[in-house]
């Protein structure tokens, strides 16, 4: 096919896999009046016939390219960290609920997922014996064992999605940042400064708007090089995971390959960054690094 | 109210209030009527457009290039009342909905692909369409209509929805505005424009002809 072809030269028109993939894969450079140029070449005997074999083919390749798409494995991570957390969020808030009800019919009632737990497991030694009550409970547990086992998926996933990043944050922190970005290419296609304030939107846009100081840092607060860093050289911190976060999701989905010395530069980096705390003199290092 | 519906878009009554309608397989959840469905123009910035009484040119039967078409919503529509149309969308998810809405439809054509790049659709969509409907939520809206406006017929019409909080989020809307009808102009000639506040926050209408 050349560059001056419409999707349907060079195609059986008994094919319907050869005509997704000319619409799939086929380029031009400029439209043309492709309705007659079919007739002209005989592809099709009227335009409404033309126009039938489009909407089939159009129909198939995108349909093809839809399921291509969402199957990729980076989606697929996506929807399960999603998925853990709502599970876990629905968890703890009925969790909420039932301690405050069991809390009226027994005043020695615990809180939280666990106390679930302990009710379906019968470890309660008391006379709870409103099946309504236990019956929640018994939800509870569920949801909250179903978050974990979404979080073994992304602990097993992640690593062949993104070994890097997962090397480099934890594998439920990569997912996460895979999943406020909306994929690994598009994460990978991030500056490390918009990586840095990933999950931090609202603080960002009060910023942007003038009215608040800039995010240090994102959802990548959680990774122990940046929680672990004294407050005062935070920012520091989240910039220098944040750059190589970025190096790695890059590393990932361009080549795939595993680069053990991102983590090694990055230990390096956070322990210098720790040590100002350390030794109170240090100014000259702060600041004006990447970005 | 002095105003030219396209054939196939009529005002009729849904639960006691006037609506705009298209005749065709109910999409997204909409009131029927018979075989009409109502067009909601909260949903759809075209169909704002028409119940703003905005002179969009339409008649009925064109051909329709639509830039944006996301879930189907309105574009649905446009396939009730138009010709052959072409939906181009760029995001996974949303299209599944479209595939949906094109079910019913046999002269809409469904196309996974990016606004941004026409060398990717240039070799499926005819030339010399009749309108073309864009309602793309990224960066460059104006450049995009730039780009696609060789698909456009030299008398057609340009049904531009500009979304000011795609551009940049942190200025005023109607600075923005400007900024898009200003580089616009490079290749189109604007005949009306008009904010779609009533239905679309920070959204601007936008008939234009190539010139």
């Amino acid at each position: 096919m050349t560059d001056t072809d419409g999707w349907f030269a060079a195609v059986d028109r008994d094919d319907p896999d050869a005509m997704a993939a000319a619409i799939r894969e086929g380029r031009a450079d400029e439209p043309h009046d492709w309705p007659a140029l079919a007739l002209e070449a005989a592809f099709a005997s009227d335009e409404d016939e033309y126009y039938d074999a489009l909407r089939d083919a159009t129909t198939a390749a995108t349909r093809a390219a839809v399921t291509e798409r969402e199957r990729a494995d980076d989606r697929q991570l996506v929807h399960a960290v999603r998925a853990m957390d709502d599970c876990d969020r629905t968890a703890n808030e009925l969790a909420e609920r039932l301690a405050e009800w069991a809390g009226t019919v027994d005043p020695e009632a615990g809180t939280g997922v666990e106390y679930a737990r302990k009710l379906t497991r019968g470890e309660t030694d008391d006379d709870l014996e409103e099946p309504a009550i236990r019956s929640l409970a018994e939800r509870v547990a569920d949801l909250a064992g179903e978050a974990d086992d979404l979080r073994e998926f992304v602990e097993r996933q992640t690593p062949a999605v993104a070994p890097n990043l997962s090397a480099l944050a934890d594998p439920v922190l990569a997912a996460r940042l895979i999943s406020l970005a909306g994929g690994l290419e598009t994460l990978a296609k991030k500056p490390s400064g918009t990586i840095q304030v990933l999950g931090a939107e609202d603080a960002l846009f009060a910023h942007l708007r003038g009215h608040a100081p800039s995010p240090k840092h994102g959802i990548i607060y959680t990774h122990d090089a940046v929680r672990g860093t004294h407050p005062e050289n935070r920012g520091s911190a989240a910039r220098a995971v944040a750059g190589k976060l970025a190096i790695a999701a890059r590393v990932d989905h361009y080549s795939g390959e595993s680069k053990p010395e991102l983590e090694a530069e990055l230990a390096e980096r956070i322990e210098t960054i720790q040590a100002r705390t350390t030794d109170e003199d240090d100014e000259t290092d702060g600041g004006a690094d990447d970005e | 109210m002095s105003e030219k519906l396209p054939a196939g878009v009529q005002r009729r009554e849904f639960d006691g209030s006037e609506r705009l309608a298209t005749r065709g397989v109910p999409v997204y959840g909409e009131p029927t009527d018979g075989e009409w469905r109502a067009w909601n123009p909260n949903r759809s910035k075209l169909g704002a457009m028409l119940e703003m009484g905005m002179e969009t040119g339409l008649a009925g039967g064109e051909t329709v290039l639509y830039l944006g078409a996301a879930s189907g919503t309105t574009v649905s529509h446009v396939a009730d009342f138009a010709g052959p149309t072409y939906a181009v969308e760029f995001a996974a998810r949303p299209v599944r909905d479209l595939l949906e809405a094109a079910e019913s439809r046999n002269r809409l054509f469904p196309l996974l692909k990016d606004a941004r790049k026409l060398e990717t659709y240039a070799h499926v969509v005819e030339s010399d369409v009749d309108v073309i409907v864009q309602d793309v939520a990224t960066r460059g809206q104006a450049r995009v209509a730039l780009e696609n406006r060789r698909f456009l017929a030299e008398d057609g019409r340009l049904l531009l929805a500009v979304k000011a909080r795609s551009e940049d989020v942190t200025r005023e809307p109607s600075a923005v505005f400007e900024d898009v009808r200003e580089e616009l102009s490079e290749g189109y000639e604007i005949l009306e424009a008009r904010g779609l506040e009533a239905y679309h926050a920070d959204h601007l209408g936008i008939v234009a002809r190539p010139r």
